[in-house]
């Protein structure tokens, strides 16, 4: 254990890289892409923290994760308190750690960051969390039985979180979760090579050995409407987590030709229903030769970097904003790139052209261009005339973003905002009382993290509703 | 899981099963439809809901063997027997409204969901018209239940073995030459049947409600899969429907679209049927366990 105090000339200077498959082997495989540190290449990094008084990172992070907390515990070997200290404010390590947005969060405020490259806290974090999984450690109760009823709807990282706190305190918690199995984004959308399923599975173990119980198949607002699980059921409080997930198109001509897909379609078929063992598997996905991807955030990368696996010879981003305006991950961008994705910046997509037999034979494409900043910092794309060009691509895939699903709002009294997503105040609560939501379908499209702290802070309101004291 | 109760067969491809699911069946609306999956590596598949009995706890869906799962279903699917899971009821329930006077149609397969459709409007007292149309007179099926529930029924074979000799667009140009008061045509079968059955009511005005078949993954409203064109505008199968209005819908849009995995069907059905022997095993394993 290190007591000398750190500074920034003693402590490694080269930030622990990630180890990762090439390119040229991972493209063949759905295997994972980053590989995970080592014990020791762990603890190599882990000595890179400063243990900050004011750490920046903490701020930076969603959550308020006690980052030196953990770092130091894993530099004093203790990894049991490490990860103790971690699922204080996260129930998902070894999700976010793979997923976050970390040059945005935590690790663009950290000190070290200022000089060198900053300390990996996603990696380390990930590290924990995959020890933890290996090791068989998970959350314990916290609180005594209390026998209090809650209703969780939906099961991605919002409603997971908030599952965890509830048990954890002593509630009976159901899981309802529409499709068959839980995970949400988790599961239908970020794709094996990002996030393997094993991880995400093994966090549901975690809350059905803590006695939650998962109810698959249960769309809430048709088998069941919240108002019975209130009344007829006997939940005392239920939190809505069902995410942003209704896809959108861009009403160009051409969208219903045959070979034009939502992302979602694209890796729920792939992810979820393992399209990629067709026809080992019943679900088939027709893969183009020539895809062309319409956006530039994680789920283009994915849907491109799918495509790829599945065999496609040529693979194109179409954005039509800038590399630098893309909402992707640094690290999707620069996998994707390097898995040979042909990035077509600046780019907007005019009509999707038909062969003839209501197939897809090209894109038609304009370029643009980027003018000052608005009031809102945006920087706004225009067309640039004469620059009208066709590009030939046999599938087109939209990965331009989701909007709340109408189905809890169609079949409740719940109220909404103006557009479509349930309306909370700062306690996450709705206009009906003992009804919290959080996640993606209050705030739109965000992040894991972001959907897992609002499950959390959910819960925190719940258990103030129960009069439980606060811990 | 749940558990199959009973099964019907109809014809050499054409079967019933109902199944249990009491929380299902106390929710399920005409109209509505389910999504099953048979066994863990199984193809997510859509089903209306032809029939379901709160009492019993049950639904009944009506199958038509016409590719890889719904084959399996036929050979699986016996009493006994379980099916990995069932999601719904999904869709919106059918506008069951004030219409008095209301013509049902079922073409083949589409016989079935209709009746719920059909029961609805009788047991709200209007006077319904059913007409069913078959290939032939061994394919006939629920022939009792129509006519518990229909003022007027009317059969339509293609090689005249049973009722009338024709399409069942000729059997509705009848019925709406003795009819000037139809308030609503309800045609579910195959999309050319609802194209040609909207057709026919368009120059009378009569508001017609066809139930659309798009494929679908999820049924939720997430995949977008199942969207269709309708008045010029996209709506999603699964959310917004499945029932539209026939006089707006795209059909040749959607006829189009139910092609676009013709060739993976024909790859998973080969695979199916060599290795139908081991599926046999493996179906009669999960009929057995639990
Ligand atoms: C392809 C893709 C890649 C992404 N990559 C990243 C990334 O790298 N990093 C990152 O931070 N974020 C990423 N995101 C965003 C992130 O996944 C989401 O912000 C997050 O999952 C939202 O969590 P949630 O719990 O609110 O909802 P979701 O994860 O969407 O889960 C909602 C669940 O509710 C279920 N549900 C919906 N309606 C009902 C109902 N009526 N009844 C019962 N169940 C219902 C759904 O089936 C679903 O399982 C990505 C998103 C996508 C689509
Ligand atoms: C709302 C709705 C209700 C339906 N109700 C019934 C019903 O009550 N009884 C019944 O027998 N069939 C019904 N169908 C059609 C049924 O879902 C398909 O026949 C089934 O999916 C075919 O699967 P398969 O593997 O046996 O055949 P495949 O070989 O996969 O396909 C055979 C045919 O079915 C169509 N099809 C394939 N996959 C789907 C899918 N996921 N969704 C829709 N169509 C598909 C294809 O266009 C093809 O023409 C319904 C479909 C929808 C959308
Ligand atoms: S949860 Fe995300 S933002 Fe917070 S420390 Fe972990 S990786 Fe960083
Ligand atoms: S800001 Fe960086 S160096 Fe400081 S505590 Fe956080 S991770 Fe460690
Ligand atoms: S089936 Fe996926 S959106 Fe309708």
């Amino acid at each position: 254990m290190s007591t000398v105090k750190k500074t920034l000339r003693s402590i490694p200077q080269d930030r622990t890289p990630l180890p990762e498959v090439a390119p040229e082997i991972r493209v063949r495989s759905f295997r994972e892409v980053a590989e995970g540190y080592s014990r020791d290449q762990a603890l190599h990094e882990a000595n890179r923290c400063l243990g900050c008084s004011k750490p920046g990172c903490v701020t930076g992070c969603p959550v308020s994760i006690n980052i030196p907390g953990f770092i130091r515990r894993i530099q004093e070997k203790n990894f049991r308190e490490a990860y103790e200290i971690l699922t204080r404010s996260t129930t998902l390590p070894a999700v976010c750690g793979r997923v976050c947005r970390q040059e945005d969060q935590c690790e663009g405020s950290c000190t070290v960051g200022r000089k060198l490259a900053p300390v990996a806290i996603g990696n380390l974090e990930r590290w924990l969390g995959d020890l933890a999984i290996r090791e068989g450690w998970h959350l314990e109760r916290t609180g005594a039985r209390t026998g209090r009823q809650v209703a969780v709807i939906g099961s991605g990282p919002a409603g997971l979180a908030c599952a965890a706190d509830m048990v954890r305190a002593g509630c009976e918690v159901t899981v309802f979760e529409a499709l068959h199995e839980p995970g949400g984004v988790l599961k239908y959308g970020i794709p094996e090579f990002r996030l393997p399923n094993d991880v995400v599975d093994a966090e549901v173990e975690n809350l059905k050995r803590l006695g939650v119980r998962f109810e698959c198949d249960a769309l809430i607002g048709r088998l069941l409407t919240i108002e019975e699980l209130k009344k007829d059921m006997g939940f005392e409080a239920v939190f809505i987590g069902t995410g942003a997930g209704y896809p959108s198109f861009m009403g160009i001509p051409g969208e219903s030709l045959n070979g034009v897909l939502s992302a979602n379609e694209f890796l729920t078929r792939c992810n979820l229903m393992k399209a990629c063992n067709f026809p080992c598997t019943d679900t088939p996905v027709h893969t183009g030769r020539r895809v062309a991807v319409i956006g530039a955030g994680n789920t283009a990368m994915d849907a491109l970097r799918v495509a790829a696996r599945l065999g496609a010879e040529k693979t194109y981003c179409l954005y039509r904003r800038s590399r630098s305006e893309s909402p992707a991950r640094l690290e999707e961008l620069r996998h994707a790139e390097e898995e040979g994705v042909e990035f077509r910046w600046l780019t907007l997509p005019l009509e999707i052209l038909n062969d003839g037999q209501g197939s897809v034979r090209g894109l038609s494409c304009v370029r643009t261009e980027l003018g000052e900043p608005d009031a809102s910092g945006r920087r706004k794309a225009s067309t640039v005339p004469g620059t009208e060009h066709v590009i030939e691509v046999d599938m087109v895939i939209y990965a331009l973003g989701t909007n709340a699903n109408p189905i809890i709002g169609q079949t409740s009294s719940l109220k909404l905002d103006a557009r479509g997503y349930i309306a909370t105040n700062e306690r996450l609560e709705t206009s009906m009382p003992g009804v919290f939501a959080g996640g993606d379908i209050v705030t739109g499209a965000a992040t894991v993290i972001s959907a897992m702290g609002a499950g959390r802070r959910a819960a925190g309101a719940m258990k103030t509703l129960f009069g439980f004291r606060s811990n | 899981m749940h558990q199959i109760k009973k099964r019907e067969d109809f014809s050499d491809i054409t079967f019933s099963i109902e199944v249990e699911h009491p929380l299902l069946a106390k929710a399920a609306q005409p109209g509505q439809f389910v999504i099953v999956r048979t066994h863990q590596t199984g193809e997510r598949i859509p089903l209306t809901i032809a029939d379901y009995d709160r009492e019993k706890g049950t639904i009944t869906m009506v199958i038509q063997a016409v590719g890889k799962t719904t084959r399996e279903m036929q050979a699986m699917c016996r009493p006994g027997a379980h099916l990995a899971g069932i999601a719904g009821p999904l869709g919106m329930p059918s506008h069951i409204g004030q219409a008095r006077k209301v013509v049902c149609i079922g073409g083949g397969l589409g016989v079935a969901p209709t009746y719920p459709q059909l029961r609805a409007h009788k047991l709200n007292g209007a006077y319904v018209i059913g007409i069913v149309g078959f290939r032939s007179r061994n394919l006939v099926f629920w022939e009792d239940r129509f006519r518990a529930f229909t003022d007027e029924y009317l059969v339509c074979t293609d090689d005249g073995s049973a009722g009338i000799r024709g399409l069942v667009t000729d059997g509705l140009r009848e019925v709406i030459s003795r009819h000037p008061d139809i308030d609503e045509v309800i045609a579910i079968g195959p999309p050319v049947m609802m194209k040609f059955c909207s057709d026919v009511t368009r120059p009378f005005g009569i508001r017609t409600t066809v139930s659309l078949n798009p494929i679908m993954v999820d049924g939720t409203g997430m995949c977008g899969g199942c969207r269709v064109t309708v008045a010029g505008q996209m709506k999603l199968g699964c959310v917004d429907g499945p029932d539209f209005d026939g006089h707006q819908v795209d059909f040749d849009e959607l006829i189009n679209r139910l092609g676009r995995y013709k060739e993976d069907e024909r790859l998973a059905m080969e695979r199916w049927l060599r290795h139908r022997d081991h599926c046999r095993l493996v179906g009669q394993a999960t009929g057995g366990a639990s």
